[in-house]
C-alpha cells in the first residue's frame, strides 16, 4: 500500500507544470479573459499535438490510455495555471460518454475527432431547475423514423458556443436518451450566458424541432442514465483536481506575498492573524488533495465506490476552494481586490467550480442518500 | 500510487480480524465505552485487555521484533487501526507509552533503557504519563521550571507538573526538567524517566469540566532519578521533547479514527429512530447535510493519515505536517459532538446517571470532552504557528 504519487506520476506532474507555465502563462490567461475569449486555437492545438486530448482514452481509440490518477494530476496542473477553455468538458465528460456508449461509427466520427484534436464538444445537462441530478432532466425528445426530434431548452452549457457538437440529454416516452447534435443542426440556437468566471463560457442552447439522425443516438434508458452519471463523475473528479491546483496557486501566491509585504516594519506573515490564514489554506489544500487522489484511485480500482468518493471530494473541494480564495484575497489586502492582481481570477474560478456538477450541498445529499437510505 | 494491500498485508488483516472476533470480551460488547461503574474499573478492564492483546502479539506491532514488536510496516499499523475500529475493539490503554515514549526510546534510548522499559510498555505492566506542562509553562514549554540537580549518580528533582493525564494511574513519567538554569531556555533542559513510586512524588487529581479526573497535578520533592534514566544528553532535552511531540501529532491521531468512525455510524443509526419535527431525523435535510459533512471529514481525516503514513514510511520520521492532522481532528470532533447534540435534542444533555440518557450519556460526556481537544497536545493556535513557520517558512511570530 502506498498513498503517494509514484515516481512516474511525479515526473508527469512536473512536466505538466512546465508545459502550462510555458504554453499558458498568466499574461495569456489575462489576455483571454480580458478579450472575452477563453478559447485559444493555438493552445488547443498544442495540447492535441502532445496527446493531451487523448489522455484517458484507450489506445485502440488512439488515446494514451492513462488512468484516473494521471488524469487528476493533469487537471491539477491545469488548475494551477488556470488554463481556460473547453478541455474539461470535451475530454472528461463528452469523451467519457462516447467512449462508454458509442458504436464503431460514432467513435470514429466523434471520439476520434476529440482525441485527434479536431473537435471540441459540449454536453448539455442542466435545465431551468439548475439541478445536476440526471433524474431531473426534462427536455423532451421523440423518436421516429426520421430520427430524434428535440424540443426545449438547456442552460449553463459549458463551451456550447464554440463546440463542434453537443451531446444532449433528453427524455422520451421510454425514458432518458443521449444523442449527438452537430453544430449545424436545424433549429439549434446558442446564446451566451455571461457569468463571472472568464476562463470558461456558459451558454443557453435551444432546440426548436431539431432533428438529429438516428445514427447519432448514443444510448437510451438505463444505459443512458448510467453513462451520464459516470461521465459526470469523471468530469467532477477532473474538476476537483483542477480545484486543488487552483488552491495550491492561491496558497503559494499568498505565502509568497506574506513573506515580502511589510507593515509595521515586519513581513505581514509574521502576524499570526495572517499566518493562521496561511496555515488553514495548507490544511484545506492538502485535505482536498487527499480526497481527490483517493477518488481517482477508487474510480479506477473500485468503481462501485466511486460515487461516494467523488461526492466526498466535491463536497469538500467546493467549500474549501472558496474559503482558500477568501483567505488569499484577505492576505493580499487592497491589492487582492484589484483587477491587476491575478488572485481574483482564481476566486471567480472557485465560485464557478463550486457550482459546476453540483455544489457542496448537492453532493452532501448524495453522500447521505448513499449512507443513510 | 497503489492503495491495494499486498498479499502479506491481506493475510495480516485476516489474521487480526479472526483474533478480534474471538477475543473481544463480552462485557465490552454490552458496556461499550462508558458503561463502567468507576474509572478505576474501566482502567483495570483496559489494562487486562491490553495485556491479552500483548500476549497474542498485537501490541506495538510496528516496533522492531527485538523490542517485542512484530516489525510490522506502518501500513500494517494502519490496517491494525482500521480493524480495531471495525471490530469496535476497546482502545489500548497505555497510549502515551505506546505512541510517544516507545518510538522516542527506540530512536534515541540507550540499550539499557530499551531493555528495561519497552516490553513493559507493551504489556501494560507499566503505565506511563507525560510530564511536560507546568503551571507557568504550557504553550511556552521551554520556560518550564521543575529543576533537577546532579548529585553523584543521580539527579534530585524538585518542582511541579500539571495537566498530567494518567498521572494517578501511572507507574512512570517521561518528563522534561531544567538542569542548567543559566543556559538559554531551550538549552538547559533534560528529558528523563521518573519512577512515580519514588519517595517524594505526590499526585493530586484535578477535576475536569467533564467531572472526570483524567489529569493531575504531580509534585516532585527531592525525588531521586538515576543518571541512566536520562534520554539523550543532559541539557539536550529539548530535541527529545520535540521528537516526542512529533510522534504525538503524527500517530496519536491515527488511533482516534476508531472512535470517530464508530461515532458517525452510531449517529446515522440514531437518526433513523429519532423524530424531528414530526418525521425521522434521517429524512430531515439539514441533519442529512450535517451527517454527510461529518462522514466526509472523517473519511478525509483517514486519507490524510494514509498520506502521512506513506511519508513517514519513506522518511522515517513524522513531519511537521502532523500539525495539520492535529488541527483537523480536534476541530472536526468538536463539530461532530455538536451535531450529535443537535440530533439528540433535549436527550443530548442527559448524563449517564439518567435512565433516559442515550448510550450511557456518552454524547453529553463527549460534547464536553471534545472541548479539550483543541488545547491538549498543543493548542490549535500553536499548531497553526508551527505550520506557518516550519512548513510554510513564514517568519516566527514570537
Ligand atoms: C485534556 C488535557 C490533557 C492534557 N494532558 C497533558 C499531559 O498528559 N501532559 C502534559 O504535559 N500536558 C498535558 N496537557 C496540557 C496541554 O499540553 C496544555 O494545556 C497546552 O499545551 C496549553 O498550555 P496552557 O494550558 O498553559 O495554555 P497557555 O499556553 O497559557 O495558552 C492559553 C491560550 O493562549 C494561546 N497562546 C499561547 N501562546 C501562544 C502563541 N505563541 N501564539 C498564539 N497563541 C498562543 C493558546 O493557544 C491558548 O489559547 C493536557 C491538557 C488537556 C486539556
Amino acid at each position: 500500500m502506498e498513498f503517494d504519487l509514484s515516481e512516474t506520476q511525479q515526473l508527469f506532474k512536473r512536466s505538466a507544470r512546465e508545459l502550462f507555465s510555458q504554453e499558458c502563462p498568466p499574461n495569456l490567461v489575462r489576455e483571454m479573459i480580458e478579450g472575452g475569449q477563453p478559447y485559444s486555437e493555438k493552445l488547443w492545438n498544442k495540447l492535441a499535438e502532445q496527446g493531451w486530448t487523448g489522455l484517458i482514452f484507450s489506445e485502440e481509440d488512439g488515446g494514451q490510455g492513462l488512468g484516473m490518477v494521471e488524469m487528476a494530476v493533469a487537471f491539477e496542473e491545469m488548475g494551477y495555471s488556470l488554463v481556460p477553455g473547453a478541455f474539461l468538458w470535451t475530454v472528461t465528460v463528452a469523451g467519457s460518454l462516447i467512449a462508454r456508449t458509442g458504436n464503431a461509427d460514432q467513435r470514429k466520427k466523434y471520439l476520434h475527432a476529440i482525441i485527434e484534436g479536431r473537435a471540441k464538444a459540449a454536453v448539455a445537462v442542466l435545465e431551468e431547475s439548475g439541478d445536476w441530478s440526471p433524474d431531473s432532466i426534462s427536455l423532451s425528445a421523440a423518436e421516429s423514423g426520421e430520427g430524434l426530434k428535440l424540443q426545449g431548452r438547456k442552460l449553463f452549457v459549458n463551451d456550447a458556443g464554440i463546440a463542434d457538437f453537443i451531446i444532449v440529454s433528453a427524455i422520451t416516452g421510454n425514458g432518458p436518451i443521449i444523442a449527438v447534435v452537430e453544430r449545424n443542426a436545424p433549429g439549434l440556437n446558442i446564446r451566451p450566458m455571461p457569468s463571472l468566471d472568464g476562463t470558461r463560457g456558459l451558454f443557453e442552447v435551444t432546440f426548436e424541432d431539431t432533428v438529429v439522425p438516428a445514427g447519432n443516438i448514443l444510448a437510451r434508458g438505463r444505459e443512458a442514465r448510467q453513462a451520464l452519471e459516470h461521465a459526470l463523475d469523471v468530469g467532477t473528479l477532473a474538476l476537483c483536481a483542477e480545484m486543488v491546483g487552483g488552491m495550491q496557486w492561491i496558497m503559494d501566491a499568498s505565502v509568497e506575498y506574506a513573506k515580502t509585504r511589510k507593515q509595521f516594519g515586519k513581513p505581514i506573515g509574521q502576524f499570526q492573524a495572517v499566518q493562521h490564514h496561511c496555515a488553514d489554506m495548507l490544511l484545506q489544500t492538502e485535505s482536498t488533495r487527499s480526497a481527490v487522489y483517493y477518488a481517482a484511485w477508487v474510480m479506477e480500482s473500485e468503481p462501485g465506490q466511486a460515487p461516494l468518493a467523488v461526492s466526498i471530494a466535491k463536497a469538500y473541494a467546493s467549500d474549501s476552494f472558496r474559503d482558500v480564495g477568501n483567505r488569499g484575497i484577505q492576505v493580499h489586502g487592497g491589492l487582492g481586490f484589484t483587477w491587476d492582481e491575478n488572485v481574483h481570477f482564481y476566486y471567480k474560478r472557485a465560485k464557478a467550480a463550486e457550482l459546476m456538477f453540483g455544489d457542496a450541498a448537492f453532493h452532501r445529499e448524495r453522500i447521505a442518500s448513499l449512507l443513510i437510505d | 500510487m497503489d492503495l491495494n494491500p499486498t498479499p502479506s498485508e491481506k493475510r495480516f488483516r485476516e489474521e487480526l480480524r479472526e483474533w478480534m472476533q474471538a477475543n473481544i470480551p463480552d462485557e465490552w460488547r454490552g458496556a461499550e465505552a462508558d458503561g463502567f461503574e468507576s474509572s478505576q474499573e474501566r482502567f483495570e478492564f483496559l489494562r487486562a485487555w491490553q495485556k491479552k492483546m500483548y500476549e497474542a502479539g498485537w501490541v506495538g506491532i510496528h516496533w522492531p521484533k527485538e523490542y517485542g514488536g512484530r516489525g510490522a510496516t506502518l501500513f500494517e499499523q494502519t490496517i491494525f487501526i482500521e480493524e480495531m475500529a471495525r471490530a469496535r475493539a476497546p482502545q489500548l490503554l497505555n497510549v502515551l507509552g505506546l505512541s510517544l515514549l516507545g518510538p522516542t526510546l527506540i530512536e534515541f534510548g540507550t540499550e539499557f533503557q530499551k531493555k528495561r522499559f519497552l516490553q513493559k510498555i507493551l504489556s501494560a505492566d507499566e503505565i506511563w504519563c507525560q510530564g511536560y506542562s507546568e503551571p507557568n509553562a504550557g504553550s511556552d514549554l521551554a520556560s518550564l521550571r521543575t529543576e533537577a540537580v546532579l548529585d553523584g549518580d543521580h539527579f534530585v528533582v524538585n518542582g511541579q507538573k500539571t495537566w498530567t493525564s494518567y498521572g494517578h494511574h501511572a507507574d512512570w513519567c517521561f518528563g522534561v526538567v531544567r538542569t542548567d538554569p543559566d543556559a538559554a531556555k531551550h538549552k538547559g533542559l533534560t528529558y528523563m524517566l521518573i519512577d512515580m513510586r519514588s519517595p517524594g512524588v505526590s499526585v493530586r487529581p484535578l477535576k475536569q469540566m467533564t467531572g472526570d479526573s483524567e489529569f493531575n497535578e504531580v509534585f516532585f520533592q527531592n525525588v531521586n532519578v538515576p543518571v541512566e534514566h536520562v534520554v539523550g544528553k543532559v541539557n539536550g532535552g529539548w530535541q527529545m521533547a520535540i521528537a516526542t511531540l512529533m510522534f504525538e501529532r503524527g500517530t496519536l491521531g491515527a488511533s482516534l479514527q476508531i472512535a470517530f468512525r464508530r461515532q458517525i455510524e452510531r449517529l446515522i443509526e440514531i437518526s433513523k429512530t429519532t423524530k424531528r419535527n414530526g418525521k425521522l431525523a434521517s429524512d430531515d435535510p439539514i441533519i442529512r447535510q450535517k451527517l454527510a459533512q461529518m462522514y466526509a471529514e472523517i473519511e478525509i481525516f483517514r486519507l490524510n493519515q494514509m498520506r502521512t503514513v506513506t511519508r513517514m514510511a519513506k522518511t522515517g520520521v513524522p513531519g511537521a505536517e502532523g500539525s495539520i492532522q492535529k488541527i483537523f481532528w480536534s476541530e472536526m470532533n468538536q463539530r461532530m459532538q455538536q451535531i450529535a447534540m443537535e440530533l439528540l435534542g433535549p436527550y443530548g444533555q442527559l448524563t449517564r446517571e439518567c435512565e433516559y440518557s442515550v448510550d450511557h450519556g456518552q454524547w453529553a460526556h463527549g460534547y464536553l470532552r471534545s472541548r479539550g481537544n483543541t488545547i491538549e497536545a498543543g493548542t490549535s493556535e500553536i499548531q497553526r504557528n508551527i505550520i506557518g513557520h516550519f512548513v510554510l517558512g513564514l517568519p516566527k511570530s514570537y
